[in-house]
């Protein structure tokens, strides 16, 4: 059961984001970015498929990827906040996919010799993939900080109005910490520093500047979500709610 | 135990639906062919966490294997080890070249560390006129496992499979 509501943490964050991206299928800047996004986007949706299933499986109670996925309410979901804010404008949601790509790059290399076998070998694929979207993102932090000064502008105010989601990326519990002790999840907090040298080098090449801390928001992993959440499920769950058992 | 020959067969027939000059064997997805009783079991691993392929190509498989004579058909997903473009054979890639699509360079890169702004110096020859003067268009193509190059000695797109 404890697995279980550790394991929806990690499939949630995908399937979320991966959400999100999708939404830029057919809005991209240019056909190649179009694609990379719905690339992207399937790859973190691919991940929660997997991941999600495994939290069934742990469970024992008949859920499948799709029902979790599908006929869960808001405050059920376990992601972390800054998944679920609107798509903004490219430079927002490239800013956030190069946040979260470096920190879950530093996760899954460490979350690939999780004692946990499956886990391991689910986070060894999806290792591969995120290197992609890390190494993708991080050059348009270049591309976008270093570009036009209307792009330099909306880069930075992207990255000021995303750092105070950062924190709860490195956030553990007594139920993580339980599981990090068995070998089986990474210690997050491990992570803060490495996460903070990569973004800040990146984002100097840049020419932008790294946010200062300061109050950092939270809840996601206990259920407390932003308004935005409930909006992008009722979208993302009507057809599986309006035909349940639907098959096509 | 082992499957019988003529299982191997039916399952190195069923073809890549996205590349459908390669088979599911030829790209190293299927780990293991066995008999279980009066059932053939599949071991396969996926390419992309999110390939969309997948399912179509463990359906191929099921009917192969039913048409080959095969009672029950069940085909697992495996995860380890991790699918690299390392178990494309030589022959394999030059049909992948063949077809249009240039094969990956080189066998996957040790991926360790941070890779932001770490360009791999890989250099993709053109399928088409082999020309070594080709540049990276986007790292995502039609798939997820191809990316987008462009030949400057023939000026001609293609694609080109990762090397993962």
């Amino acid at each position: 059961m404890s697995l279980t509501a550790f394991l929806l943490r990690l499939g949630d964050d995908r399937l979320i984001l991966g959400h999100r991206l999708s939404e830029w299928c057919g809005h991209g800047p240019i056909l190649e970015e179009d694609i990379a996004l719905a690339n992207m986007s399937l790859d973190l949706i691919g991940q929660a498929n997997l991941l999600l299933e495994l939290a069934g499986k742990a469970e024992g109670q008949a859920r499948t990827a799709d029902t979790l996925a599908y006929f869960r309410e808001a405050v059920d979901f376990r992601n972390a906040l800054i998944m679920e804010l609107p798509r903004g404008d490219f430079a927002f949601t490239m800013a956030r996919q190069f946040l979260v790509s470096v920190f879950e790059v530093l996760h899954l290399e460490r979350l690939q010799t999780s004692k946990h076998g499956t886990l391991a070998g689910i986070a060894a694929k999806a290792y591969k993939e995120t290197r992609y979207h890390a190494r993708h993102s991080a050059d348009w932090m270049l591309k976008l900080g270093d570009g036009i000064a209307e792009s330099h502008q909306r880069v930075q105010a992207a990255l000021d109005e995303l750092w105070r989601f950062t924190g709860e990326l490195f956030e553990s519990d007594d139920l993580e910490r339980g599981f990090v002790t068995q070998g089986i999840a990474v210690d997050r907090e491990a992570l803060r520093a490495p996460w903070r040298a990569e973004v800040a080098h990146v984002l100097t090449a840049a020419t932008l500047t790294v946010p200062d801390d300061g109050f950092m928001q939270r809840g996601g992993r206990e259920g407390r979500h932003t308004e935005h959440l409930g909006h992008l499920l009722a979208e993302m769950q009507i057809v599986a709610r309006s035909f349940p058992g639907a098959e096509w | 135990m082992r499957a019988r020959d003529e299982f191997w067969t039916a399952v190195g027939e069923v073809l890549d639906p996205e590349v459908p000059v390669l088979s599911v064997v030829d790209l190293g997805i299927v780990r293991d062919v066995r008999e279980e009783g009066d059932t053939v079991v599949v071991d396969v691993t996926p390419t992309y966490s999110g390939c969309p392929a997948m399912r179509v190509i463990e359906n191929d498989i099921t009917e192969a294997l039913h048409r080959a004579g095969a009672k029950n058909v069940r085909v697992n997903t495996v995860f380890h080890p991790v699918w690299t473009t390392d178990w494309i054979s030589p022959d394999a890639r030059e049909r992948l070249r063949a077809y249009g699509i240039a094969p990956p360079s080189g066998s996957a890169p040790v991926a360790t560390g941070l890779v932001s702004l770490q360009r791999g110096a890989e250099v993709v020859a053109c399928p088409r006129c082999g020309s070594r003067r080709t540049e990276l268009r986007s790292e995502f193509g039609s798939t997820a496992c191809k990316a987008i190059y462009y030949c400057t000695a023939c000026s001609e797109p293609f694609e080109y499979l990762k090397a993962i």
